[in-house]
């Protein structure tokens, strides 16, 4: 389930991504490049478990859709707190020389 | 188990390079570079984001589901030694093939970019926001 999630997360962003492009001022580049990286990942991960272990090739339940979740938040928090650092609309900046 | 250890390893040493290309270029300057081209620094960044991405993410999950914990040896598998040679085997397998779907989807993306710049008239080539 998670891997699908991922998946839809990576798709969703690109598009986003190309719609602002080329404006790269919110780093959705990075946050679309995150979820593509984990999917390919994950599709490896299913496809080969599938090839060697056997089994169903999406593991549907509510822990999978829960994991899904908590994966898509982590990469968004990862991808905020990268914004946050970089700063690319001087905000955080002029907040702190008030 | 461990799969994600070694597309970790791969962006590593893809950071690194990243880095030696970046002072690489900073140091050549214009000279000698086609404008027609895309920076290899910006190609690798690509790589990197893909990689350290999936890392993140992969980690996330091996610790929902137990196999990653907070304190050493940090992989439970190696709590067994039993446990010791399936990880590595997994490691070799999965790990591996993550890494090489990974570059071999990158590599793609790089021939694909490339031959789009080429194929723009110099005066619209402009540094592309992607990945950023």
């Amino acid at each position: 389930m998670w891997l699908i999630m991922t998946a839809l997360a990576a798709v969703v962003t690109t598009v986003i991504w190309y719609v602002k492009a080329p404006e790269g001022k919110y780093k959705l580049g990075l946050l679309s490049l995150i979820f593509w990286g984990a999917t390919l990942m994950w599709f490896v991960d299913h496809v080969m478990a599938y090839l060697t272990e056997g089994g169903e090739f999406f593991e549907i339940n509510p822990d999978a859709t829960l994991l899904g979740l908590s994966v898509i938040i982590f990469g968004l928090l990862v991808w905020l707190i990268v914004l946050l650092v970089s700063d690319p609309k001087g905000v955080l900046k002029r907040f702190l020389k008030r | 188990m461990a799969c994600f250890l070694v597309p970790m390893g791969e962006a590593i040493v893809t950071t690194v390079m990243q880095k030696v290309v970046e002072n690489r270029e900073k140091k050549v300057g214009g000279k000698g570079t086609d404008n027609a081209r895309l920076k290899w620094s910006h190609k690798l960044s690509w790589l990197n984001k893909l990689l350290w991405g999936g890392t993140v993410l992969l980690a996330l999950e091996h610790v929902w589901h137990g196999e990653v914990v907070p304190w050493p040896p940090f992989l439970t598998a190696m709590e067994n030694p039993a446990d010791v040679a399936p990880m590595l085997h997994e490691i070799a397998t999965f790990g591996v093939a993550m890494a090489i779907t990974v570059t071999v989807v990158w590599a793609i993306i790089v021939i694909v970019a490339e031959l789009k710049a080429k194929a723009m008239p110099e005066a619209k080539v402009k540094p592309i926001s992607g990945g950023e």
